[in-house]
Protein backbone atom coordinates (compact mmCIF):
# COMPACT_ATOMS: atom_id res chain seq x y z
CA UNK A 1 0.00 0.00 0.00
CA UNK A 2 1.44 3.18 -1.30
CA UNK A 3 0.74 6.60 1.55
CA UNK A 4 0.61 10.13 -0.70
CA UNK A 5 0.28 12.98 1.87
CA UNK A 6 1.69 16.50 3.12
CA UNK A 7 4.71 15.82 6.10
CA UNK A 8 3.56 17.65 9.01
CA UNK A 9 6.64 18.28 11.41
CA UNK A 10 7.02 18.10 15.08
CA UNK A 11 10.07 17.97 17.20
CA UNK A 12 11.61 15.04 20.12
CA UNK A 13 9.57 14.26 22.89
CA UNK A 14 6.46 14.82 21.63
CA UNK A 15 4.65 13.04 24.40
CA UNK A 16 1.27 11.46 25.12
CA UNK A 17 -0.36 14.42 26.73
CA UNK A 18 0.53 16.81 23.91
CA UNK A 19 -0.82 14.38 21.50
CA UNK A 20 -3.96 14.19 23.18
CA UNK A 21 -4.30 15.63 26.76
CA UNK A 22 -5.89 13.38 29.85
CA UNK A 23 -8.48 16.08 30.21
CA UNK A 24 -10.39 14.21 27.28
CA UNK A 25 -9.87 10.85 28.13
CA UNK A 26 -13.12 10.27 30.04
CA UNK A 27 -14.80 9.01 26.90
CA UNK A 28 -12.57 6.28 24.80
CA UNK A 29 -14.39 6.49 21.31
CA UNK A 30 -11.97 7.03 18.53
CA UNK A 31 -13.64 10.33 16.58
CA UNK A 32 -14.06 11.93 19.98
CA UNK A 33 -10.74 12.33 20.82
CA UNK A 34 -9.90 12.81 17.57
CA UNK A 35 -11.51 16.06 17.90
CA UNK A 36 -8.31 16.88 20.35
CA UNK A 37 -5.91 15.45 18.46
CA UNK A 38 -2.17 17.27 18.85
CA UNK A 39 -4.48 19.99 20.48
CA UNK A 40 -1.38 21.44 23.29
CA UNK A 41 1.53 21.26 20.61
CA UNK A 42 -0.39 22.88 17.82
CA UNK A 43 -3.70 23.91 18.56
CA UNK A 44 -4.17 24.65 14.52
CA UNK A 45 -3.43 21.03 13.51
CA UNK A 46 -6.86 19.78 12.93
CA UNK A 47 -7.39 22.77 10.42
CA UNK A 48 -3.82 22.54 8.91
CA UNK A 49 -4.09 18.59 7.75
CA UNK A 50 -5.87 16.21 5.55
CA UNK A 51 -6.81 13.06 5.64
CA UNK A 52 -3.84 11.04 4.49
CA UNK A 53 -1.23 13.42 5.84
CA UNK A 54 1.79 12.66 7.65
CA UNK A 55 3.47 13.29 10.96
CA UNK A 56 7.15 13.54 11.11
CA UNK A 57 8.55 13.58 14.33
CA UNK A 58 12.43 13.28 15.95
CA UNK A 59 13.51 11.42 18.68
CA UNK A 60 10.95 9.22 21.53
CA UNK A 61 7.66 10.27 19.90
CA UNK A 62 4.56 9.22 21.83
CA UNK A 63 6.51 9.07 25.39
CA UNK A 64 4.46 9.72 28.37
CA UNK A 65 1.55 7.63 29.58
CA UNK A 66 0.54 4.13 28.28
CA UNK A 67 -2.86 5.96 26.85
CA UNK A 68 -3.76 3.65 23.70
CA UNK A 69 -5.69 6.74 22.81
CA UNK A 70 -3.17 8.96 21.44
CA UNK A 71 -2.57 6.52 18.60
CA UNK A 72 -6.51 6.02 18.35
CA UNK A 73 -6.61 9.95 18.30
CA UNK A 74 -3.92 10.05 15.40
CA UNK A 75 -5.46 7.71 13.31
CA UNK A 76 -8.98 8.66 13.57
CA UNK A 77 -7.80 12.30 12.59
CA UNK A 78 -7.16 11.44 9.18
CA UNK A 79 -3.13 10.56 9.85
CA UNK A 80 -1.66 7.81 7.53
CA UNK A 81 1.27 7.17 9.67
CA UNK A 82 3.94 8.94 11.61
CA UNK A 83 7.59 8.82 10.62
CA UNK A 84 9.83 9.83 13.96
CA UNK A 85 13.64 9.06 14.44
CA UNK A 86 12.47 6.67 17.57
CA UNK A 87 9.45 5.95 19.18
CA UNK A 88 8.66 5.78 23.03
CA UNK A 89 7.88 2.13 24.18
CA UNK A 90 4.28 2.28 25.05
CA UNK A 91 3.41 4.16 21.90
CA UNK A 92 4.91 1.54 19.31
CA UNK A 93 3.47 -1.13 21.07
CA UNK A 94 0.24 0.60 20.37
CA UNK A 95 0.08 1.84 17.25
CA UNK A 96 1.03 -1.63 16.07
CA UNK A 97 -1.84 -2.85 17.76
CA UNK A 98 -4.36 -0.74 16.76
CA UNK A 99 -3.15 -0.18 12.82
CA UNK A 100 -1.44 2.84 12.85
CA UNK A 101 1.70 2.59 10.60
CA UNK A 102 4.64 3.72 11.83
CA UNK A 103 8.14 4.13 9.97
CA UNK A 104 11.26 4.82 12.28
CA UNK A 105 13.87 6.93 10.18
CA UNK A 106 15.96 9.63 11.42
CA UNK A 107 17.22 10.60 7.96
CA UNK A 108 13.80 11.27 6.98
CA UNK A 109 13.47 13.30 9.73
CA UNK A 110 16.73 15.41 9.13
CA UNK A 111 15.64 15.72 5.55
CA UNK A 112 11.61 15.79 5.28
CA UNK A 113 10.60 19.49 5.36
CA UNK A 114 7.11 20.64 6.66
CA UNK A 115 4.62 20.40 4.06
CA UNK A 116 6.64 18.49 1.61
CA UNK A 117 4.64 15.96 -0.36
CA UNK A 118 5.37 12.26 0.99
CA UNK A 119 5.16 8.60 -1.24
CA UNK A 120 5.18 6.03 1.82
CA UNK A 121 5.36 2.20 0.63
CA UNK A 122 3.92 0.60 3.86
CA UNK A 123 5.46 -2.60 2.33
CA UNK A 124 8.89 -1.65 1.53
CA UNK A 125 9.42 0.77 4.29
CA UNK A 126 10.52 3.39 1.88
CA UNK A 127 9.66 7.11 2.10
CA UNK A 128 9.40 9.40 -0.99
CA UNK A 129 10.59 13.19 -0.48
CA UNK A 130 8.58 14.25 -3.84
CA UNK A 131 10.01 17.45 -3.20
CA UNK A 132 12.88 16.79 -2.79
CA UNK A 133 13.11 13.71 -4.98
CA UNK A 134 14.99 11.41 -2.54
CA UNK A 135 13.82 8.13 -1.66
CA UNK A 136 14.80 7.00 1.97
CA UNK A 137 14.42 3.91 3.67
CA UNK A 138 12.96 3.00 7.11
CA UNK A 139 14.37 0.51 9.83
CA UNK A 140 12.16 -2.94 9.27
CA UNK A 141 9.66 -3.97 11.61
CA UNK A 142 11.45 -7.04 13.07
CA UNK A 143 9.81 -10.42 12.07
CA UNK A 144 7.49 -11.29 15.19
CA UNK A 145 5.91 -7.63 14.78
CA UNK A 146 5.39 -8.04 11.08
CA UNK A 147 3.31 -11.16 12.09
CA UNK A 148 1.21 -9.03 14.25
CA UNK A 149 0.66 -6.84 11.19
CA UNK A 150 0.17 -9.57 8.58
CA UNK A 151 -2.50 -11.15 10.90
CA UNK A 152 -4.31 -7.49 11.19
CA UNK A 153 -3.31 -6.10 14.47
CA UNK A 154 -3.40 -8.09 17.70
CA UNK A 155 -7.19 -8.92 18.70
CA UNK A 156 -6.27 -11.05 15.02
CA UNK A 157 -3.31 -12.61 15.97
CA UNK A 158 -4.58 -13.44 19.52
CA UNK A 159 -7.43 -15.23 17.96
CA UNK A 160 -5.53 -17.27 15.67
CA UNK A 161 -3.44 -18.30 18.79
CA UNK A 162 -6.19 -19.41 20.72
CA UNK A 163 -7.67 -21.12 17.90
CA UNK A 164 -4.05 -23.09 17.83
CA UNK A 165 -4.16 -23.26 21.41
CA UNK A 166 -7.83 -24.85 21.35
CA UNK A 167 -6.96 -27.16 18.53
CA UNK A 168 -3.81 -29.23 20.15
CA UNK B 1 22.60 -13.39 33.10
CA UNK B 2 21.37 -10.25 35.12
CA UNK B 3 18.21 -9.65 37.01
CA UNK B 4 15.65 -8.86 34.91
CA UNK B 5 17.13 -11.47 32.17
CA UNK B 6 16.62 -14.38 35.08
CA UNK B 7 13.19 -13.24 35.50
CA UNK B 8 12.21 -13.59 32.23
CA UNK B 9 13.83 -16.64 31.73
CA UNK B 10 12.24 -18.20 34.76
CA UNK B 11 8.75 -16.51 33.29
CA UNK B 12 9.27 -18.42 29.40
CA UNK B 13 10.23 -21.74 30.52
CA UNK B 14 14.09 -20.99 29.22
CA UNK B 15 17.35 -21.43 30.49
CA UNK B 16 18.69 -18.66 28.98
CA UNK B 17 17.29 -15.36 27.80
CA UNK B 18 19.62 -12.45 26.05
CA UNK B 19 18.57 -8.59 24.94
CA UNK B 20 16.78 -9.14 21.71
CA UNK B 21 15.41 -12.18 22.46
CA UNK B 22 11.40 -12.42 21.73
CA UNK B 23 9.37 -14.20 24.28
CA UNK B 24 5.90 -14.40 25.49
CA UNK B 25 6.64 -14.41 29.53
CA UNK B 26 3.22 -15.67 31.80
CA UNK B 27 1.84 -13.56 33.71
CA UNK B 28 1.67 -13.50 37.53
CA UNK B 29 -0.50 -9.83 37.59
CA UNK B 30 -2.26 -7.85 34.89
CA UNK B 31 -3.63 -4.26 35.73
CA UNK B 32 -6.04 -2.07 34.40
CA UNK B 33 -7.73 1.46 35.82
CA UNK B 34 -10.67 3.42 35.10
CA UNK B 35 -9.27 5.30 32.11
CA UNK B 36 -7.66 2.25 30.09
CA UNK B 37 -9.61 -0.69 31.41
CA UNK B 38 -12.88 0.77 29.02
CA UNK B 39 -10.98 0.39 26.13
CA UNK B 40 -9.34 -3.26 27.11
CA UNK B 41 -12.93 -4.67 27.62
CA UNK B 42 -13.88 -3.70 24.31
CA UNK B 43 -11.20 -5.25 22.88
CA UNK B 44 -11.55 -8.07 25.00
CA UNK B 45 -15.08 -8.90 24.09
CA UNK B 46 -13.86 -8.51 20.36
CA UNK B 47 -12.01 -11.94 20.75
CA UNK B 48 -15.35 -13.75 21.72
CA UNK B 49 -14.49 -15.35 24.32
CA UNK B 50 -16.50 -15.65 27.75
CA UNK B 51 -14.00 -15.45 30.58
CA UNK B 52 -10.75 -13.97 31.37
CA UNK B 53 -7.82 -16.68 31.75
CA UNK B 54 -7.51 -15.69 35.70
CA UNK B 55 -9.70 -13.47 37.69
CA UNK B 56 -7.55 -13.47 40.34
CA UNK B 57 -4.49 -12.50 38.19
CA UNK B 58 -6.15 -9.49 37.10
CA UNK B 59 -6.65 -6.37 39.23
CA UNK B 60 -8.66 -3.08 38.13
CA UNK B 61 -8.33 -0.05 40.11
CA UNK B 62 -10.67 3.23 39.40
CA UNK B 63 -8.67 5.63 40.51
CA UNK B 64 -7.81 8.14 37.74
CA UNK B 65 -11.15 10.22 37.14
CA UNK B 66 -12.69 9.04 40.68
CA UNK B 67 -13.90 9.98 42.51
CA UNK B 68 -16.39 10.42 39.32
CA UNK B 69 -15.28 13.81 38.15
CA UNK B 70 -18.38 13.88 35.61
CA UNK B 71 -21.50 12.06 33.53
CA UNK B 72 -18.82 10.15 30.57
CA UNK B 73 -16.37 9.35 33.83
CA UNK B 74 -19.07 7.94 35.95
CA UNK B 75 -19.98 5.73 32.92
CA UNK B 76 -16.54 4.56 32.27
CA UNK B 77 -16.21 3.66 36.16
CA UNK B 78 -19.55 2.06 35.92
CA UNK B 79 -18.37 0.01 32.74
CA UNK B 80 -15.14 -1.05 34.70
CA UNK B 81 -16.30 -2.11 38.02
CA UNK B 82 -19.54 -4.34 36.13
CA UNK B 83 -16.68 -6.35 34.32
CA UNK B 84 -15.19 -6.65 37.13
CA UNK B 85 -17.98 -8.01 38.65
CA UNK B 86 -19.11 -10.65 35.78
CA UNK B 87 -15.59 -12.30 35.63
CA UNK B 88 -14.73 -11.87 39.34
CA UNK B 89 -11.55 -9.66 38.70
CA UNK B 90 -9.63 -8.26 41.91
CA UNK B 91 -11.72 -4.89 42.38
CA UNK B 92 -11.33 -2.13 44.49
CA UNK B 93 -14.32 0.65 44.84
CA UNK B 94 -13.94 4.48 45.83
CA UNK B 95 -13.16 4.54 49.72
CA UNK B 96 -11.37 1.15 49.60
CA UNK B 97 -8.76 1.99 47.20
CA UNK B 98 -5.75 3.85 46.60
CA UNK B 99 -3.79 5.16 43.52
CA UNK B 100 -2.72 1.67 41.70
CA UNK B 101 0.96 1.77 42.56
CA UNK B 102 0.46 2.78 46.06
CA UNK B 103 -1.84 -0.13 46.77
CA UNK B 104 -0.87 -3.05 44.81
CA UNK B 105 2.44 -3.17 46.83
CA UNK B 106 0.68 -2.35 50.28
CA UNK B 107 -1.75 -5.28 49.22
CA UNK B 108 0.78 -7.29 48.63
CA UNK B 109 -0.53 -7.87 45.30
CA UNK B 110 2.92 -7.90 43.65
CA UNK B 111 5.78 -10.14 44.69
CA UNK B 112 9.59 -10.70 43.81
CA UNK B 113 10.27 -12.02 41.15
CA UNK B 114 7.06 -11.72 39.23
CA UNK B 115 5.96 -10.52 36.07
CA UNK B 116 3.39 -8.03 35.98
CA UNK B 117 2.20 -5.61 33.19
CA UNK B 118 -0.26 -2.96 33.40
CA UNK B 119 -2.30 -0.07 31.39
CA UNK B 120 -0.69 1.95 33.19
CA UNK B 121 3.06 3.31 32.12
CA UNK B 122 3.74 3.69 36.31
CA UNK B 123 3.29 0.13 36.24
CA UNK B 124 6.95 -0.04 36.96
CA UNK B 125 6.35 0.71 40.18
CA UNK B 126 6.86 -2.17 41.17
CA UNK B 127 10.77 -2.94 40.08
CA UNK B 128 11.01 -1.39 43.72
CA UNK B 129 9.97 -4.98 45.11
CA UNK B 130 12.53 -6.94 42.55
CA UNK B 131 9.49 -7.77 40.41
CA UNK B 132 9.70 -7.12 36.42
CA UNK B 133 6.79 -4.49 35.53
CA UNK B 134 6.25 -2.66 32.57
CA UNK B 135 3.05 -0.75 31.30
CA UNK B 136 1.31 -1.49 28.32
CA UNK B 137 -1.93 -0.29 26.53
CA UNK B 138 -5.16 -1.39 26.41
CA UNK B 139 -5.08 -3.76 23.45
CA UNK B 140 -1.91 -5.48 24.86
CA UNK B 141 -3.96 -5.53 28.55
CA UNK B 142 -7.21 -7.24 26.62
CA UNK B 143 -4.81 -10.29 24.97
CA UNK B 144 -2.95 -10.67 28.31
CA UNK B 145 -7.01 -11.26 30.10
CA UNK B 146 -7.51 -13.81 27.53
CA UNK B 147 -4.18 -15.51 27.07
CA UNK B 148 -2.02 -15.06 30.80
CA UNK B 149 0.68 -14.16 28.66
CA UNK B 150 1.94 -11.44 26.20
CA UNK B 151 4.72 -10.94 24.17
CA UNK B 152 7.83 -9.08 24.87
CA UNK B 153 11.37 -7.90 23.36
CA UNK B 154 13.96 -9.32 26.30
CA UNK B 155 15.51 -5.23 27.11
CA UNK B 156 18.82 -4.62 27.37
CA UNK B 157 19.64 -3.49 30.85
CA UNK B 158 21.69 -0.56 32.14
CA UNK B 159 22.91 -0.68 35.32
CA UNK B 160 22.98 2.49 37.50
CA UNK B 161 25.61 2.68 40.97
CA UNK B 162 24.68 5.22 43.54
CA UNK B 163 27.63 6.35 45.50
CA UNK B 164 27.95 8.29 48.77
CA UNK B 165 25.02 8.86 51.09
CA UNK B 166 22.51 11.39 50.78
CA UNK B 167 22.27 14.44 52.73
CA UNK B 168 19.47 15.73 54.15
CA UNK B 169 16.72 16.10 52.52
CA UNK B 170 17.76 14.21 49.39
CA UNK B 171 15.45 11.06 49.00
CA UNK B 172 14.55 8.70 45.81
CA UNK B 173 12.48 11.93 44.11
CA UNK B 174 15.85 13.36 43.94
CA UNK B 175 17.84 10.31 42.75
CA UNK B 176 15.33 9.84 39.93
CA UNK B 177 15.32 13.26 38.97
CA UNK B 178 18.90 14.01 38.84
CA UNK B 179 19.46 10.69 36.65
CA UNK B 180 16.55 11.81 34.29
CA UNK B 181 18.45 14.78 33.61
CA UNK B 182 21.58 13.55 33.56
CA UNK B 183 20.30 10.62 30.81
CA UNK B 184 17.45 12.64 29.30
CA UNK B 185 13.85 11.10 28.77
CA UNK B 186 15.06 8.97 26.41
CA UNK B 187 18.35 7.53 28.12
CA UNK B 188 16.85 4.32 28.83
CA UNK B 189 14.27 3.98 25.30
CA UNK B 190 13.78 0.06 25.46
CA UNK B 191 16.14 -0.78 28.10
CA UNK B 192 15.52 -1.82 32.00
CA UNK B 193 17.15 0.32 34.65
CA UNK B 194 18.55 -1.63 37.46
CA UNK B 195 19.04 0.53 40.75
CA UNK B 196 22.16 0.00 43.09
CA UNK B 197 24.67 0.83 45.05
CA UNK B 198 25.32 2.03 48.67
CA UNK B 199 23.03 5.07 48.36
CA UNK B 200 20.10 3.32 47.22
CA UNK B 201 20.52 0.67 49.82
CA UNK B 202 20.07 3.55 52.28
CA UNK B 203 17.07 4.43 51.15
CA UNK B 204 13.39 3.03 52.57
CA UNK B 205 11.18 1.20 50.77
CA UNK B 206 8.72 4.17 49.73
CA UNK B 207 11.88 5.71 48.73
CA UNK B 208 12.80 2.99 46.35
CA UNK B 209 8.76 3.17 44.60
CA UNK B 210 9.46 7.02 43.70
CA UNK B 211 12.60 5.95 41.64
CA UNK B 212 11.05 2.62 40.12
CA UNK B 213 7.85 5.03 39.34
CA UNK B 214 10.04 7.05 37.37
CA UNK B 215 11.93 4.57 35.41
CA UNK B 216 9.61 5.24 32.29
CA UNK B 217 10.64 8.98 32.44
CA UNK B 218 14.15 7.94 31.05
CA UNK B 219 12.11 5.84 28.62
CA UNK B 220 12.53 3.06 30.38
CA UNK B 221 10.69 -0.53 30.13
CA UNK B 222 11.42 -1.52 34.01
CA UNK B 223 13.05 0.22 36.54
CA UNK B 224 14.45 -3.14 39.42
CA UNK B 225 15.72 -3.44 42.28
CA UNK B 226 17.43 -6.61 43.97
CA UNK B 227 15.83 -7.83 47.03
CA UNK B 228 17.35 -7.10 50.05
CA UNK B 229 16.68 -7.01 54.03
CA UNK B 230 14.52 -3.99 53.72
CA UNK B 231 12.13 -5.36 50.83
CA UNK B 232 12.26 -8.76 53.06
CA UNK B 233 10.57 -6.50 55.75
CA UNK B 234 8.08 -5.07 53.78
CA UNK B 235 7.06 -8.45 52.50
CA UNK B 236 7.11 -9.91 55.84
CA UNK B 237 3.36 -8.45 56.57
CA UNK B 238 1.79 -7.92 53.36
CA UNK B 239 2.86 -11.17 50.74
CA UNK B 240 0.03 -13.81 51.04
CA UNK B 241 1.67 -16.02 48.36
CA UNK B 242 4.83 -17.75 48.33
CA UNK B 243 7.34 -16.11 46.35
CA UNK B 244 11.31 -16.38 44.22
CA UNK B 245 13.92 -14.19 44.98
CA UNK B 246 16.37 -13.68 41.77
CA UNK B 247 19.54 -12.60 41.56
CA UNK B 248 21.61 -11.68 38.66
CA UNK B 249 24.81 -13.62 38.07
CA UNK B 250 28.01 -12.30 39.22
CA UNK B 251 28.95 -11.94 35.32
CA UNK B 252 26.07 -10.64 34.32
CA UNK B 253 26.39 -8.06 31.22
CA UNK B 254 24.97 -5.05 31.09
CA UNK B 255 24.67 -2.45 28.40
CA UNK B 256 25.76 0.49 29.98
CA UNK B 257 27.20 0.94 33.91
CA UNK B 258 26.17 4.54 34.97
CA UNK B 259 28.27 5.55 38.35
CA UNK B 260 26.75 8.32 40.33
CA UNK B 261 28.63 9.81 43.55
CA UNK B 262 25.36 11.23 45.16
CA UNK B 263 27.05 12.47 48.76
CA UNK B 264 27.31 16.22 47.53
CA UNK B 265 24.02 16.62 45.23
CA UNK B 266 21.25 18.78 45.90
CA UNK B 267 17.59 18.50 46.12
CA UNK B 268 16.44 18.52 42.27
CA UNK B 269 13.53 20.45 40.77
CA UNK B 270 12.35 19.51 37.56
CA UNK B 271 11.90 22.88 35.32
CA UNK B 272 8.72 23.28 33.03
CA UNK B 273 8.25 21.03 30.78
CA UNK B 274 10.49 17.79 30.97
CA UNK B 275 11.65 15.92 33.66
CA UNK B 276 14.81 15.92 32.60
CA UNK B 277 14.98 20.01 33.01
CA UNK B 278 16.22 18.90 36.49
CA UNK B 279 18.24 21.37 38.55
CA UNK B 280 19.75 22.01 41.86
CA UNK B 281 17.24 23.75 44.42
CA UNK B 282 19.55 26.55 44.43
CA UNK B 283 19.00 26.95 40.92
CA UNK B 284 15.41 27.48 41.33
CA UNK B 285 14.27 29.22 44.31
CA UNK B 286 12.46 32.02 44.23
CA UNK B 287 9.80 31.30 41.47
CA UNK B 288 6.76 32.12 42.89
CA UNK B 289 3.90 29.36 42.93
CA UNK B 290 -0.10 29.52 42.84
CA UNK B 291 -0.59 26.03 43.68
CA UNK B 292 1.48 22.65 45.95
CA UNK B 293 0.48 19.30 45.41
CA UNK B 294 1.54 16.41 47.49
CA UNK B 295 0.66 13.21 46.32
CA UNK B 296 0.44 10.56 43.30
CA UNK B 297 1.99 7.13 42.31
CA UNK B 298 5.10 9.11 43.15
CA UNK B 299 5.13 10.66 46.37
CA UNK B 300 1.81 9.49 48.00
CA UNK B 301 3.06 7.03 50.47
CA UNK B 302 3.11 7.69 54.35
CA UNK B 303 6.77 8.36 54.85
CA UNK B 304 6.26 11.59 52.06
CA UNK B 305 3.06 13.33 54.04
CA UNK B 306 5.45 12.25 57.61
CA UNK B 307 8.23 14.12 55.82
CA UNK B 308 5.64 17.12 54.45
CA UNK B 309 4.20 17.47 58.13
CA UNK B 310 7.41 17.52 59.89
CA UNK B 311 7.82 20.89 57.91
CA UNK B 312 4.36 21.86 57.69
CA UNK B 313 3.69 21.45 61.75
CA UNK B 314 2.72 24.60 63.23
CA UNK B 315 2.96 26.84 60.18
CA UNK B 316 1.07 28.54 57.69
CA UNK B 317 0.61 27.97 54.41
CA UNK B 318 1.46 31.25 52.32
CA UNK B 319 -2.03 33.06 51.63
CA UNK B 320 -1.16 33.29 47.91
CA UNK B 321 -1.05 29.58 47.36
CA UNK B 322 -3.07 26.58 47.57
CA UNK B 323 -1.49 23.16 49.08
CA UNK B 324 -3.30 19.80 48.07
CA UNK B 325 -2.16 16.64 49.94
CA UNK B 326 -3.28 13.42 48.13
CA UNK B 327 -2.74 10.66 50.57
CA UNK B 328 -2.37 7.45 48.02
CA UNK B 329 -4.53 5.34 49.48
CA UNK B 330 -6.87 4.72 52.50
CA UNK B 331 -4.52 2.69 54.20
CA UNK B 332 -2.09 5.49 53.64
CA UNK B 333 -4.74 8.34 54.79
CA UNK B 334 -5.59 5.78 58.07
CA UNK B 335 -2.53 5.72 59.02
CA UNK B 336 -1.46 9.42 58.45
CA UNK B 337 -4.81 10.32 60.69
CA UNK B 338 -3.18 7.98 63.25
CA UNK B 339 -0.36 9.19 63.88
CA UNK B 340 -1.78 13.15 63.39
CA UNK B 341 -0.60 14.37 59.96
CA UNK B 342 -3.66 15.26 58.60
CA UNK B 343 -4.47 17.41 61.67
CA UNK B 344 -1.24 19.19 60.75
CA UNK B 345 -2.30 19.48 56.92
CA UNK B 346 -5.62 21.22 57.40
CA UNK B 347 -4.48 23.32 59.97
CA UNK B 348 -1.25 24.56 57.93
CA UNK B 349 -4.24 25.68 55.29
CA UNK B 350 -4.17 22.87 53.37
CA UNK B 351 -7.10 20.69 51.36
CA UNK B 352 -6.82 16.79 52.12
CA UNK B 353 -8.40 15.22 48.76
CA UNK B 354 -9.34 10.91 49.26
CA UNK B 355 -6.99 9.19 47.06
CA UNK B 356 -6.80 9.83 43.41
CA UNK B 357 -4.40 10.33 40.37
CA UNK B 358 -6.86 13.56 40.37
CA UNK B 359 -4.49 16.55 39.15
CA UNK B 360 -1.36 14.48 38.27
CA UNK B 361 -2.74 13.97 35.10
CA UNK B 362 -4.79 17.16 34.80
CA UNK B 363 -7.93 14.88 35.83
CA UNK B 364 -9.94 17.43 38.68
CA UNK B 365 -9.49 18.01 42.43
CA UNK B 366 -6.84 20.99 41.80
CA UNK B 367 -6.93 22.08 37.83
CA UNK B 368 -4.43 25.10 37.13
CA UNK B 369 -5.69 28.02 34.91
CA UNK B 370 -3.70 29.82 32.20
CA UNK B 371 -0.33 30.96 33.72
CA UNK B 372 -0.46 29.63 37.22
CA UNK B 373 2.80 27.73 38.20
CA UNK B 374 2.79 24.75 40.19
CA UNK B 375 5.61 22.99 42.22
CA UNK B 376 4.43 19.05 42.27
CA UNK B 377 5.41 15.68 43.71
CA UNK B 378 4.02 14.15 40.92
CA UNK B 379 6.33 12.64 38.28
CA UNK B 380 5.34 14.78 34.73
CA UNK B 381 5.28 18.56 33.79
CA UNK B 382 4.31 18.48 30.53
CA UNK B 383 2.67 20.91 28.28
CA UNK B 384 -0.89 21.32 29.59
CA UNK B 385 -0.40 18.26 32.15
CA UNK B 386 -1.99 19.95 35.09
CA UNK B 387 -4.47 21.73 33.36
CA UNK B 388 -4.27 25.06 30.84
CA UNK B 389 -1.35 24.33 28.56
CA UNK B 390 -0.15 27.77 29.21
CA UNK B 391 0.04 26.63 32.91
CA UNK B 392 3.77 25.09 34.25
CA UNK B 393 4.45 22.63 36.60
CA UNK B 394 7.83 22.17 38.51
CA UNK B 395 8.47 18.99 40.46
CA UNK B 396 10.37 18.02 43.34
CA UNK B 397 10.14 15.59 46.85
CA UNK B 398 7.92 16.40 49.28
CA UNK B 399 10.57 18.60 51.96
CA UNK B 400 10.53 21.12 49.14
CA UNK B 401 7.27 20.84 48.59
CA UNK B 402 5.80 21.62 51.70
CA UNK B 403 9.04 24.33 52.15
CA UNK B 404 7.77 26.51 49.25
CA UNK B 405 4.33 26.05 50.31
CA UNK B 406 4.93 27.91 53.07
CA UNK B 407 7.05 30.00 51.40
CA UNK B 408 4.96 31.32 48.64
CA UNK B 409 7.99 30.44 46.58
CA UNK B 410 10.13 27.50 45.77
CA UNK B 411 12.80 26.79 48.62
CA UNK B 412 14.00 24.32 50.61
CA UNK B 413 12.99 23.39 54.29
CA UNK B 414 16.06 25.28 55.76
CA UNK B 415 14.36 28.55 54.91
CA UNK B 416 11.17 27.80 56.80
CA UNK B 417 12.19 25.66 60.09
CA UNK B 418 12.55 27.80 62.51
CA UNK B 419 14.27 26.85 65.65
CA UNK B 420 15.85 24.32 64.02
Amino acid sequence: MVIRGRAHKFGSNIDTDGIIPARYLNVSEPEELARHCMEDVDPDFLKKMEPGDVIVAGANFGCGSSREHAPLAIKAAGISCVIASSFARIFYRNAINIGLPLLESGEAYQRIEEGDILEVDLENGTIKDVNKGVTLTAKPYPPFMREIISSGGLVEYTRRRIKGLDGN
Amino acid sequence: MNLVERILAAHSGRSKVSPGDFIMPRLDLILANDITAPLAIKEFRRLGLKRVFDPGKIVFVPDHFTPNKDIPSAEQAKMVREFAREQGIIYFEVGRLGIEHVLLPEQGLVLPGEVVIGADSHTCTYGALGAFATGMGSTDIAMAMATGDTWMKVPETIKVIYHGRVGQWVGGKDLILYTIGQIGVDGALYAALEFSGEAVKNISMDGRFTMANMAIEAGAKAGIFEVDEKTLLYLKPRAKRPYAVYQGDNDAEYSRVIEFDVSSIEPQVSLPHSPANAVPLSKTKGVKIDQVVIGSCTNGRLEDLEIAARILEGAKIHPDVRLIVIPGSSKVYLDALKEGLIEIFVSAGAVVSPPTCGPCLGGHMGILAAGEKCLSTTNRNFVGRMGHPSSEVYLSNPAIAAASAIAGQITGPEEVIQGD
